[in-house]
């Protein structure tokens, strides 16, 4: 499964690009969108609202089953990706490009360090 | 449900052949393969989908006056009832509330019954209960579905039956019982085969080009669009077939005023009606899930969802639902997800047209 080394990731299977400006775009890895299934609905943050680490703040849904995006790092929605709600699909054709899901603005950019690196998202997620 | 999951026969077969197995009513069962869940709903709409069914509960009735005495235990009339013809039938409470349903075959001295997994148990300890003078016994054999519109393209040795008939044949060398039934809406066939014969069956019929393995999972979305009732989730103890829309199960002859009237399980209370069952499509594209509330224009609730998924040949959302007795067909009504209200419409069920060979 697909984890690439130059992201961020947490244990709930979210996807963190650090653009290096105290703002991140943020999805769902390959491997929670292979459990998924086809996405068929996403329900993403409006830009403005803001969250704390660990509140769940967008939800992916398949045929089979809804998940909650949880936001990864303390911060304000700056930006939502508004091609998904026509095309969820595109979550699982390109999780970590096309089908990113929002971006934030981070409160506590000290929240970074203790994200996983890919080997230990790996780890984590029984991915190889 | 306790200890450790059982497997079917057919469980080296899906492991080989990319299959997530999740835990089902007891069994380790495969929810999906490769190809996932929306490819293999459409596979089988279009072609056929196998499917491994051997959790259902396989169930052989025999002895003296055997057909008087399963009357006291089910709402059927086994007179002018010839062997090979197979009925949908309801084992009842005392309350006249659901305790299973169930596909009953009349054979040749003697009558099949297939139950549903998480049932299995309860009813054959309901059937010895009400049946004393009859033997029940629960068969080993592996049940496989072939489902959809080139079933019988794959499986021309049982082209000659009509739905819901069924005959012994040999298939890879074995005694199977194949009946012309199924769960997804679309022709084919359910076949019984002794555990041993199995895999080799399995694997000449996905040999054809037509065949793929398909899941639990869009063997649930398939009924669903059929609108197929799942027990336990669309139906439980506490729901009449009355309610339930199954009143046509049981049969005239055993209804009030027929002339076998009563004399089973409940018989006075099956037309009871709290609730009224119905098909919802969803007008907003949020999938709206099973166990979500349903609310009329003011807030108040008037029902639940019972099934409900994005149904993958219509792409909207579709739902099973029961609603309070005074809902009518003009009535706003709004599935409630997340705490936000969603516009939902009564339809006519099922969503998609089934395709039996009659």
């Amino acid at each position: 499964m697909d984890v690439p080394e130059k992201l961020k990731y947490t244990a709930s299977h979210e996807w963190i690009a650090d653009h290096g400006d105290g703002t991140v775009s943020v999805g769902i890895t390959a491997v929670a969108a292979d459990q998924l299934g086809e996405l068929v609905y996403v329900e993403l943050p409006e830009p403005g609202a803001r969250f704390r680490q660990g509140d769940a703040c967008a939800v992916v849904e398949s045929t089979k089953a809804a998940s909650d995006v949880y936001a990864p790092l303390s911060g304000e929605v700056i930006a939502s990706n508004g091609a998904l709600p026509d095309a969820p699909g595109q979550v699982n054709v390109s999780p970590y490009s096309d089908g990113w899901l929002f971006k934030l603005k981070l409160a506590n950019p000290e929240e970074l360090a203790a994200l996983l690196d890919a080997a230990a998202y790996r780890a984590s997620a029984g991915a190889h | 449900m306790s200890g450790a999951l059982q497997r079917t026969p057919l469980h080296a077969l899906h492991l080989e052949l990319g299959a997530r197995m999740v835990p089902f009513a007891g069994y380790e069962m495969p929810v999906q393969y490769a190809d996932g869940l929306k490819a293999e709903h459409l596979w089988t709409r279009e072609h056929a989908g196998l499917f491994d069914v051997s959790h259902m509960g396989q169930l052989r009735a025999r002895g003296d006056d055997l057909h008087v005495a399963l009357e006291r235990a089910l709402p059927v009339d086994f007179a002018g009832w010839p062997a090979g013809l197979q009925k949908y039938s309801l084992l009842l409470n005392e309350r006249g509330g659901i305790d299973d349903d169930l596909m009953v075959t009349r054979l040749e001295g003697g009558v099949a019954i297939v139950v549903n997994a998480a049932c299995k148990e309860n009813d054959v300890a309901r059937m010895r209960l009400l049946c004393p003078g009859l033997e029940f016994s629960v068969l080993d054999h592996a049940l496989i579905a072939l489902q959809g519109p080139r079933a019988e393209e794959v499986l021309p040795e049982a082209a000659d039956l009509k739905f819901m008939h069924a005959r012994t044949m040999q298939l890879a060398g074995a005694d199977c019982l194949v009946s012309r039934s199924g769960y997804t809406g679309e022709d084919g066939f359910e076949i019984s085969v002794p555990a041993a014969h199995a895999v080799a069956l399995a694997r000449k019929l996905l040999a054809h080009p037509a065949v793929k393995l398909v899941g639990l999972g869009a063997r649930d979305t398939l009924r669903l669009e059929a609108a197929l009732l799942l027990y336990g989730q669309d139906m439980d103890s506490g729901t009449t077939p009355g309610e339930a829309g199954l009143a046509w199960a049981i049969a005239r002859s055993r209804r009030a005023g027929g002339a076998k009237a009563g004399g089973f399980p409940g018989s006075a209370l099956v037309d009871r009606a709290r609730k009224r069952f119905l098909g919802l499509l969803g007008l907003e594209p949020v999938p709206v899930r099973s166990g979500a509330p349903l609310v009329d224009a003011s807030g108040a609730s008037v029902g639940r969802v019972t099934s409900g998924t994005v149904s993958p040949t219509l792409g909207k959302p579709v739902m099973l639902a029961y609603v309070d007795s005074g809902v009518s067909d003009r009535t706003h009504l709004n599935a409630v997800v997340r705490n936000q209200p969603h516009a939902v419409k009564i339809v006519p069920l099922p969503f998609i047209p089934k395709r039996y060979k009659r």
